[in-house]
């Protein structure tokens, strides 16, 4: 039987990496990622978590000590966030070109400089071409849900990629949340166990890194995107059993009023759980106004967004990450690329906010949506507007 | 000729696990360092190399030197790979996912990919008391890359950043001593070995290999391509930078130093220094430089054998 | 496993394994180092006392015993370096430019 507990969401993501038996643990501990690394230590501490702990002495380690561990055949689990994503960044490449299924969850934390631990999407949309599966999360129940649906889909042979759990830091990590924890014999039924095709062993040596002249590594990449682009049939049919077991469905994109609305707002993360709140309030209002919020960001779910945005005139799109001289938030730039070759489709208008944990409130989505709206019918100068920004 | 019955190779075994056809430079002294430390590995390692020479010329997409299990990711992360697979076996057995069976895992990287780039990683690697062996093949500088200076390159030495010229004498600092630094983590074994004495670092490579937790090996690898000397005489630059004491070879068991070579006198530098073409545009007074300090080291090296070994004990073959 | 039957400009992406893993051992060795040389070693085994000092310092690892046991260079792999011919003791081996 599930058990209803009040959990701190990161002591929740710990929970839930032993539930799936995690063999090794590698981690550097980085605000606000720390609870998770902490709670992970006491429970192999105390023998709760049968796992090797490697507490390695910086995060491009800890994503290598992990590569290493999958190589070897083992589960292995990391969790980091903002400057700790970055510096293993050369090492998320690896993982995934090497095809080993590694999952991690990413507490979203602004970058330097200035100094902030406090959470936006920049770290996520800085790695968005490393050829990861990455899933973001609204709340705790969901983040919990996923890291589970992760082992599964990682280690599905017809897709043997790592796979990234994004969380807001602060807003969910640090979060006291109402979440159902799975019993482990479910658990264990629905996450088999973990078995490499090709793993170091002396039995059967194989030789795993060799270098590829430009005679052969685009067939290399090729063999790399034909893995990720089906792997999201495989993370459809993992949410599909996941529900009928537990009994929570999810989706690449959540819709919310989106099929008759006209005016549409995309979030992703758990600023979506405050804009459906600003919804409810417009739409009370009389106003014709719907969220999408995007779960699966990579790969990226071109039907179900070009499906979403059908019946809508205008999408308003938030990012929480800001591509410096770039068009538009990354997510909008995305979104409206996905969107450009359809015969009707909204205008889609960008904003950035939310940067380095500033909050945006019920009323500020309202003014995003008002704002944006207006922007549809008299234009801008810009190609994004920054949202909440003293001048 | 029956009389004369020591063959060599009745004393390693036949197998080569690090193949023939492999793309090292002709007279390589790291692809024969590799070669004899893989046979006193045997079968049951896993490998991990860092991006290097050695890397580089065994492993070309779609073929492979190594018969044994062997994998290359990134730079500077060798012991951090190695750390991540030594836990994955060690949580795999005892999790009875894995038949207990002694899998020994073994790093390998060349001198920037341990004392520059690879150090931190090294460091925490031997702090935590991993079971794996390091092995850091040192040819004096990025080679791979074409022979930029590392912090192993002597002092003296022209690369290709570091190169001699009418401001510079090449190299301006000294050898860093990344023994001294494995051996500050106080962990059971670390040695220095030369190809040119083959079955000395064969017995330390297995020496280490049987060690439960970190060891590390420094292996002195002559690059004639690097250095600038002839290929057939890697064996005997290697010999005299032991015998010169600019690359003595010792060992460190639990703390206690103990020499694998001493001679009565050590040749002069200059014997080592004049073959090659990286020392080239030496004066008599950076040689002589040279001499005093390597003159120095060497004498520390004893004086750390007397403080830390047996009493009485005397250096031997 | 799949065999490596076609050249590396005939691979597809279809044909690597997952990770681009090499799953064949020691499968370089069919690459022809002996065509790199310009010197090769020649041999007087009459003053071979098949040591095998040869056999240790090639860092080729191409030497092996020929039918007589004497300690003889694969002319496949051999690079002609020449450290066999600089440190056997009793000077069997003589190094002669390749093209004679």
């Amino acid at each position: 039987m599930a058990r209803r507990v009040g959990i701190e969401v990161s002591v929740a993501i710990a929970e839930a990496a032993k539930l799936a038996n995690v063999d090794v643990i590698a981690a550097y501990p980085i605000t606000p990622q720390t609870h998770i690394v902490e709670h992970l230590a006491r429970l192999v501490a105390d023998g709760e978590l049968d796992a090797q702990y490697i507490p390695v002495e910086s995060e491009h380690s800890a994503m290598s000590a992990c590569l290493g561990a999958s190589a070897a055949g083992a589960r292995a689990f990391t969790a980091t966030a903002g400057q700790g994503l970055e510096l293993m960044h050369e090492v998320l490449y690896v993982a995934s070109s090497m095809q080993l299924p590694l999952v991690m969850t990413v507490a979203n934390r602004a970058l330097s400089a200035p100094l902030s631990v406090w959470g936006d999407h920049s770290d996520a949309m800085a790695v968005r071409d490393t050829g990861w599966i990455q899933i973001f999360t609204e709340n705790g129940q969901e983040v919990v849900d996923n890291v589970l649906c992760a082992f599964r889909i990682a280690e599905d042979h017809r897709v043997l990629l790592p796979v990234m759990i994004h969380l807001d830091g602060f807003h969910l990590t640090h979060m006291i949340e109402p979440v159902l924890l799975p019993e482990q014999s479910e658990v264990d039924q629905f996450i088999p166990p973990y078995r490499y095709p090709l793993p170091l062993d002396p039995d059967k040596p194989v030789t795993m890194g060799a270098f590829a002249p430009p005679i052969i590594y685009p067939e290399a990449k090729k063999a790399q995107q034909v893995h990720i682009t089906r792997a999201k049939e495989v993370v459809l049919e993992c949410w599909r059993e996941f529900g009928d077991i537990f009994g929570r469905y999810y989706s690449p994109v959540e819709n919310y009023h989106s099929e008759e609305a006209k005016v549409l707002l995309l979030t992703m993360g758990s600023f979506s759980e405050t804009a459906r709140a600003t919804i409810d309030k417009m739409r009370e209002e009389g106003k014709d106004v719907g969220l999408i919020s995007l779960r699966l960001w990579r790969p990226f779910p071109f039907e179900e967004i070009r499906q979403a945005v059908k019946n809508a005139e205008v999408l308003i799109v938030l990012d929480r990450a800001l591509s410096f001289g770039g068009p538009a938030g990354p997510v909008c730039s995305e979104v409206r690329s996905a969107l450009y070759n359809e015969e009707e489709k909204p205008k889609v208008i960008s904003f950035v906010g939310g940067l380095g944990g500033r909050d945006i409130s019920v009323a500020g989505f309202e003014e995003v949506i008002n704002r944006g709206i207006e922007i549809s019918q008299t234009g801008s100068e810009q190609e994004f507007e920054m949202f909440g920004v003293r001048e | 000729m029956e009389k004369y019955a020591v063959y060599v190779p009745r004393l390693v075994p036949r197998r080569e696990n690090f193949a023939p056809g492999h793309r090292a430079c002709i007279g390589c002294g790291e692809a024969l360092a590799v070669r004899l430390a893989c046979k006193a590995l045997g079968q049951n390692v896993i490998i991990v190399t860092a991006t290097g020479c050695i890397e580089i010329i065994s492993s070309q997409l779609p073929w492979t030197s190594w018969r044994v299990p062997w994998i290359h990711t990134l730079f500077e992360n060798t012991a951090a790979v190695a750390s991540g697979i030594e836990a994955g076996l060690k949580a795999m057995i005892r999790k009875g996912r894995r038949p207990a069976k002694d899998i020994k895992v073994v790093a390998m990287a060349g001198d920037g990919g341990t004392s520059d780039i690879g150090v931190q990683a090294l460091s925490g690697a031997l702090e935590r008391g991993h079971n794996f062996l390091y092995l850091c093949f040192d040819n004096e500088a990025y080679m791979n890359t074409g022979i930029q200076r590392s912090s192993a390159t002597p002092y003296g030495a022209s690369t290709t950043t570091a190169p001699a010229g009418k401001e510079s004498i090449g190299q301006t600092t000294w050898k860093k001593n990344m023994p001294a630094i494995a051996a500050a983590h106080d962990i059971p074994y670390v040695a220095t070995a030369c190809p040119s004495y083959p079955f000395d670092l064969v017995e330390k490579v297995a020496r280490g290999a049987m060690v439960s937790g970190p060891a590390y090996i420094h292996i002195f690898s002559v690059c004639p391509t690097g250095w600038r000397c002839p290929p057939d005489l890697t064996i005997r630059i290697g010999r005299l930078a032991v015998e010169t004491g600019i690359f003595p070879l010792y060992e460190v068991e639990d703390g206690k130093y103990k020499l694998s070579f001493d001679f009565p006198q050590l040749r002069p530098v200059q014997d080592y220094l004049r073959l090659q073409g990286r020392f080239r545009h030496l004066s008599p007074d950076i040689i002589s430089e040279i001499q005093s300090r390597v003159t120095e080291e060497y004498e520390k090296l004893r004086q750390n054998v007397v403080r830390t070994g047996e009493p009485n004990e005397q250096s031997s073959f | 496993m799949r065999q490596l039957v076609k050249s590396e400009s005939e691979l597809t992406w279809k044909d690597l394994e997952i990770g681009s893993i090499v799953g064949e051992p020691g499968s370089a060795s069919q690459y022809q180092t002996g065509a790199w040389r310009s010197q090769r070693p020649t041999y007087d085994f009459t003053k071979c006392i098949k040591c095998g000092i040869c056999y240790i310092f090639c860092p080729e690892g191409c030497i092996g015993q020929n039918t007589e046991g004497y300690f003889e260079a694969d002319l496949f792999y051999c690079k002609g370096c020449g450290i066999c011919a600089r440190e056997c003791w009793t000077q069997v081996i003589t190094m002669i430019e390749e093209e004679e």
